[in-house]
């Protein structure tokens, strides 16, 4: 138990002379991409070998004080490399391993003790055609600049001492060595803007709350990550739970909040169990609960599992939520920071922006606007996916261009083909185009783009993508995750959706184009919460930059990208068809007519363009056209 | 206090809640769906969207007022944002004009002409759902619904009951009662409140006009028509006229044209109710107990007492509400002096409430199985039938209702009017207890628009300490103080809808619910004050009826006709259910409780075993063997109750305990 300053900063150096004096180990990741291609089996096969070996030390064992020897294994949260998994580190070495299977443990520990990397596990660049040995020189990771994600990837995050050893709650010491004003002040200064795409200046809102009578006060870290491919937070919460528990902290006290809540998605059970987890060590050592650390300051952490409405990543519906009550977003003002949860005061901020406190409190605002760009200092993190050859989990400084992110650290788009699109801000985002490609990603740039960071979930579209897809598949989700309470929000985007469906089946017209235009712009301004208010974007962005895409569909009936069945068109190379009739047995409306031994003939108004006749032809005289 | 610049224009505004009602007060009709001034502001129909200086766009009824802010009301991209939502929303609505009920009175329909949307290019509504009339007094069509919320903040804000609430999400959302349960199959006191502020055709009174006609043009049939009193001073409304205008002579014309054999007042037993209930009430105070004494003319009230706080059934007068007196005397003594049977008399009453539909059907109020009331209509219902009829109703001759029960005095008048019945029992007390008429003004304390009105009366020397309430949020709150001991009072008036009966819900659709209300009320009070008379007791009327009929108030013979009692409704509605069922008279009776609670602790096994012996021990002829619902007691269950012994805690193990219970007050040999 620790009853004052002094005994945490005894605890801490104690612990990072434990990890310094110990420092064999082999990092396997254990994020959700490595998990799903067999890292537990990878992981437990190295400890077996360890053990077989007699060489297996525990995390445990790390911070006991008999002195130890051996390798630790570790599971850790995300690495980042998600394409690449599983993978696993070597220290002190920073070697990485790539795609690493159960029969490598052996050769692993092999080079971890000859100190002769395995090479046939090294990452290899396909463009350069070389390999890197250390983590830190792989392209992918050199340009990343990790600060939330410092230590995701690396502890072992269901042990308290690790974070510690890596200077955990040193922030929250320093915090405590001032007045709650002057923390405030801090971040204030740091100009740390919200993580979770909004963009509002976290202290601003720290300080309306902290300027706000109230018996009692709350603080909220909004963990409702939702937009399809996001998993920042989840990575976070999994990879490194305390560094969010000490920004949480650090906010109550500031803010002047003893009780906090953590909403976070019951979908992410094992950032629950991780969370829950470290809430009970910080209570044990005392870091969390009455007078913490003999500052008079008392703070204790609920977890409110979501169940999983997308709309509860909204302020006042997550209140509501908390609350127990309909998931619904309420009118604003008054704004949460002035009558929030149970009408009291509350902040509520994004997991990464509140893992950006600790390092802020620990280094300074000053030091914090040294990083990203002037108006959005700091760093961003980002899910790369959809087709770029790297996808990943990555951190990189604000205001860093598109093209270094896709290209630089994401290896650029899969099998070097074009380069279409990227959206970006998940379905409350837009599309960004290739003459984006150097505007630099940060709050304002995007905004005036017609986009917005979001969350930051990226997805890289290729030639091969139906943009026209892309928005359906985007005004799908907020169809289906609207709240319903709102007007434009509710009945726009259903009819939007609609439409939409109308194009890719190639029954869209024209004025289609215009009443998505119409209808989309409505429910911008007309919503009540920002779901509504940005639910048009990924059909009103791609509606101005891939204009000609969307005439295609609806003036030539075709899609250019051959995705769009509806669109399709099954024509018989007359040459090529031998008269067999297979075509017209296999079709299931009777489409296909003809003289045996004479070449066949679709009748396309019949066709329903399910493809059986190209599949079923042995002489290739069945051809699809776009 | 402050001054902002609404489209141009200067405007003050001084403690206005939001700038909708800054601009609305500044002569702009702003327009909306979800916004009541007695409702929490909700913010989903984004109608009253306006552009604020340096804010941008914002709906104006949850931005506070500022000073010096600049607001326009309408622009190109406002007028952009109203047409399509109205065009999304009238997309999804069951466009049925012709058929629909609120045809005229309908937001969604008039919005539509104003926006001038002439039409629908984006869909149509995609799924019909089943319309709910399972109700006796509303009907719930979803088809209609354009989901502002109104009806749910005001069963739950106002009511305190929340029958109605949201389910499912997106495009999928819809507002239903639980469990998406039928209106009729839930704890609906059937006020219609809800169905009073649905700005479309989605909640609506129960139309049973057909009915009426079918009576009226029955020539077999001898029909009695009763006119509640706040229906005079609000009927006009449906024909251009102000409301708050008596026209009882009208509608007593009317009927008469269209076919009724009698037109009569409930105002005339409202003023046998207040000999009645003052009765009642002297003889509580007297004894000091039950009290509070609680009012049960609102059948809303009624209903809410039996289902939350069946604790208090004791302090519901005995009273029948003045259209169940009307009812009574009507069918089992009018109809003698008329020379016909009761079945060959059709009472119709004309309210302005829908609650009043589910009172009549109530099972204390039928007599071999005829209703004493047969058929309710609203005040909108009549006035449909005045138009069917093709009646100029404001052009009709006057004429008076008929004798005997076509006379009133003020004081029955009143009960049309939160306070009313208070007032007219005050008036009456005042009399019985000091032997002198009160002054007219004496007890005006009671009237207003607040929903709980507390207020100490003298009279003689006995202070009597009243609370006049409307709204049964209001009274959750006041039985809450009072049964914690907070607050303690001696009568409780209680009307479920905002300002008594003229707010029923009833009557015509009012747009300025406010100011409707006050005028109707005004209505009613100036027709007391232009009656000759202001003390029921002095109506020549009731005096004969007591002649002739039933005694004095309190009577045995009042108590029949005129009194009754009504029964808990909590948790589950309806009866136990029989399980083995004898004929003898003696036979016990012994409850078994399987309600949820006592049911998962085994209280059906309990119940098989229990059979099982009864028969063996041949003790089937003696037992009357019941399934209860819910004893209350569900911490200490399984509950048997045998005879008046309530034993807890039983297992299949006690049953031989059981049967020894059974056998002793049989007065069997005990084995």
């Amino acid at each position: 138990m620790l009853n004052t300053l002094e005994d945490l900063q005894q605890l801490s150096k104690r612990c990072e002379l434990h990890r310094n004096r110990h420092q064999s180990r082999i990092a396997v990741c254990a994020g959700g991409g490595c998990s799903a291609s067999g890292a537990q089996q990878v992981y437990e096969s190295i400890r077996a070998e360890l053990e077989r070996r007699d060489l297996l030390n525990t995390v445990d064992q790390t911070f006991s004080e008999d002195a130890c020897s051996g390798i630790t294994p570790l599971g850790t949260g995300c690495q980042g490399f998600c394409e690449k998994g599983p993978l696993v580190r070597l220290e002190p070495s920073g070697t990485l391993y790539t795609e690493v299977s159960t029969d490598d443990a052996e050769a692993i520990v092999d080079s971890l003790l000859s100190g002769t990397p395995v090479s046939r596990l090294l990452y290899l660049d396909p463009t350069e055609k070389r390999s890197y040995e250390k983590e830190a020189s792989i392209p992918f990771y050199k340009l990343q600049s990790r600060i939330t994600l410092r230590n995701c990837g690396s502890i072992a995050p269901d042990d308290i001492r690790e974070y510690l050893a890596k200077g955990g709650y040193q922030g929250w010491a320093n915090a405590l060595e001032r007045t709650p004003d002057r923390v405030v002040q801090e971040v204030l200064d740091s100009n740390l803007r919200g993580r979770g795409g909004g963009g509002f200046p976290a202290g601003k809102k720290w300080s309306i709350a902290a300027g706000t009578d109230a018996e009692q006060k709350y603080l909220i870290c909004n963990a409702d990550e939702g937009d399809p491919g996001a998993f920042m937070d989840r990575s976070l919460m999994e990879g490194d739970p305390h560094r969010l528990l000490e920004g949480m902290l650090i906010a109550g006290y500031g803010i002047g909040a003893t009780v906090g809540y953590i909403y976070v998605r019951a979908e992410y059970p094992l950032a629950v169990d991780r969370l829950r987890h470290a809430i009970e060590e910080a209570e044990s050592l005392g870091l969390l609960g009455t007078d913490i650390l003999g500052s008079g300051f008392s703070f204790s952490l609920r977890i409110k599992e979501g169940a999983g409405a997308f709309v509860c990543g909204e302020e006042s519906a997550l209140i509501a939520s908390i609350e127990g009550r309909r998931g619904m977003p309420k009118p604003k003002p008054p704004f949460p920071a002035v009558s929030g949860l149970f009408n009291m005061p509350t902040v509520i901020n994004n997991v990464e922006t509140l893992a950006n406190i600790p390092d802020i409190l620990q280094h300074g605002s000053a030091w914090f606007r040294s990083l990203g760009s002037s108006a959005s200092p700091g760093t961003k993190t980002f899910a790369l996916s959809g087709d770029v050859e790297n996808t990943g989990l990555v951190e990189i400084p604000m205001g860093t261009t598109l093209r270094e992110l896709v290209y630089a650290i994401g290896g650029g788009v899969r099998s070097n083909a074009d380069f279409k699109a990227v959206q970006i801000g998940g379905p409350s985002g837009g599309c960004l185009t290739a003459e984006h490609l150097d505007l630099p990603l940060d709050f304002d740039s995007l905004q005036s783009a017609g986009a917005m960071i979001g969350s930051g979930g990226l997805v890289v579209m290729d030639e091969a993508t139906c943009i026209v897809e892309v928005a359906r598949f985007f005004m799908n989700f907020t169809q289906l995750e609207s709240c319903g309470k709102c007007v434009p929000c509710r009945e726009g985007t259903r009819r939007m959706l609609e439409i939409l469906q109308k194009i890719v089946e190639g029954r869209g017209t024209t004025e289609d184009l215009d009443h998505l235009e119409e209808i989309g712009s409505a429910v911008r301004i007309g919503s009540l919460c920002g779901l509504g208010k940005t639910a048009p974007n990924p059909v009103l962005s791609t509606l101005q930059y891939f204009r000609d895409e969307y005439l295609s569909h609806v003036v030539d009936r075709r899609c250019p990208s051959g995705v769009c069945k509806g669109l399709r068109r099954f024509v018989i190379n007359e040459p090529l068809c031998k008269g067999c009739s297979r075509c017209a047995k296999a079709c299931p409306v009777d489409a296909i007519s003809g003289t045996i031994r004479e070449p066949y003939l679709i009748d396309q108004d019949k066709c329903i363009k399910c493809g059986a006749c190209k599949d079923v032809c042995n002489f290739d005289a069945v051809e699809e056209v776009a | 206090m402050g001054i902002m610049t609404i489209n141009g224009q200067r405007t003050t505004f001084s403690d206005e809640n939001n700038v909708l009602e800054v601009i609305r007060n500044a002569g702009i009709d702003l327009p909306t769906f979800c916004y009541h001034s007695e409702l929490s502001v909700y913010g989903a129909c984004r109608m009253c969207m306006v552009e604020v200086e340096g804010w941008g766009t914002v709906a104006a009824c949850h931005t506070p007022p500022e000073d010096g802010l600049v607001i326009r009301t309408n622009s190109a991209e406002l007028r952009h944002v109203r047409k399509v939502s109205l065009e999304l929303l009238l997309a999804n609505h069951e466009r049925e004009c012709t058929t629909c009920s609120r045809s005229g009175s309908c937001k969604l329909q008039d919005l539509a002409q104003r926006f001038g949307i002439e039409h629908i290019r984006f869909g149509q509504r995609d799924r019909k759902s089943p319309i709910d009339a399972s109700s006796p007094s509303l009907v719930r069509d979803p088809n209609k619904c354009i989901l502002c919320g109104d009806c749910v903040r005001m069963c739950e804000e106002v009511q305190g009951i929340g029958v109605l609430d949201f389910a499912h999400r997106g495009s999928q959302i819809t507002v239903s009662p639980a469990f998406g349960k039928d209106l009729g199959d839930v704890e609906c006191v059937n006020c219609g409140q809800c169905a009073a502020i649905c700005p479309t055709g989605a909640l609506t009174v129960k139309s049973q006009t057909e009915r009426a006609w079918r009576a009226i043009h029955d020539p077999d049939t001898t029909v009695v028509v009763q006119i509640a009193p706040a229906v005079r001073v609000s009927i006009g409304e449906e024909f251009n006229l102000a409301s708050g205008q008596s026209v009882t002579g009208q509608i007593a014309a009317a009927l008469r044209i269209m076919g009724v054999d009698y037109v009569f007042d409930t105002s005339f037993t409202a003023d046998l109710t207040v000999l009645e209930e003052t009765h009642e009430l002297l003889g509580r105070l007297q004894n000091q107990e039950p009290l509070p004494h609680f009012t049960s003319c609102c059948p809303a009230w009624v209903k809410f007492v039996e289902q939350y706080y069946p604790e208090f059934l004791d302090n519901l007068s005995t009273c029948r509400s003045p259209q169940q007196m009307f009812g009574s005397l009507a069918k089992h003594r009018y109809s003698q002096d008329l020379g016909i049977s009761a079945d060959n008399m059709y009472v119709i009453s004309v309210m302005p409430c829908t609650a009043k539909k589910f009172e009549a059907q109530r099972d204390e109020f039928q007599q071999s199985s005829r209703a004493d009331v047969d058929l309710v209509l609203t005040t909108q219902e009549l006035a449909r039938m005045i138009r069917e009829e093709g009646l100029a109703f404001e052009h009709l001759e006057p004429t008076s209702m008929d004798m005997p029960f076509g006379f009133a005095t003020g004081a029955g008048v009143i009960f049309g009017v939160t306070g009313g019945v208070s007032e007219a029992v005050l008036r009456h007390a005042h009399e019985e207890i000091t032997g002198r008429q009160p002054q007219p003004k004496a007890f005006e304390a009671v009237r207003g628009n607040d929903g709980t009105r507390r207020v100490d009366l003298k009279i003689g020397e006995q202070t009597l300490r009243l609370a006049v309430v409307n709204g049964l949020a209001q009274a959750t709150e006041l039985l809450e103080r009072i049964k914690s001991g907070e607050e303690s009072i001696d009568v409780l008036e209680v009307m479920a809808c905002p300002g008594g009966c003229i707010g029923g819900a009833g009557q015509p659709i009012a747009n300025n619910r406010q100011q409707t209300q006050e005028r109707r009320s005004n209505g009613l009070y100036r027709e007391d004050k232009t009656l000759q008379l202001h003390q029921s007791k002095q109506n020549p009327m009731v005096r004969d009826v007591y002649q002739r009929w039933l005694g004095e108030p309190g009577s045995a013979k009042s108590h029949a006709l005129l009194h009754t009692h009504y029964g808990s409704r909590r948790r589950i509605q309806g009866e136990s259910m029989d399980i083995a069922s004898s004929k003898k008279p003696a036979a016990v009776e012994v409850q078994v409780c399987v309600g949820t609670s006592c049911y998962l602790k085994g209280s059906l096994k309990l119940l098989r075993t229990l059979t099982d012996q009864v028969e063996a021990a041949d003790l089937t002829e003696n037992v009357k063997l019941r399934g209860a619902f819910c004893c209350q007691q569900c911490a200490s269950g399984p509950m048997v109750i045998v005879g008046d012994d309530v034993v807890s805690g039983v297992t299949p193990g006690h049953v031989p305990d059981l049967l020894q219970r059974i056998r002793e007050q049989l007065e069997l040999p005990v084995s």
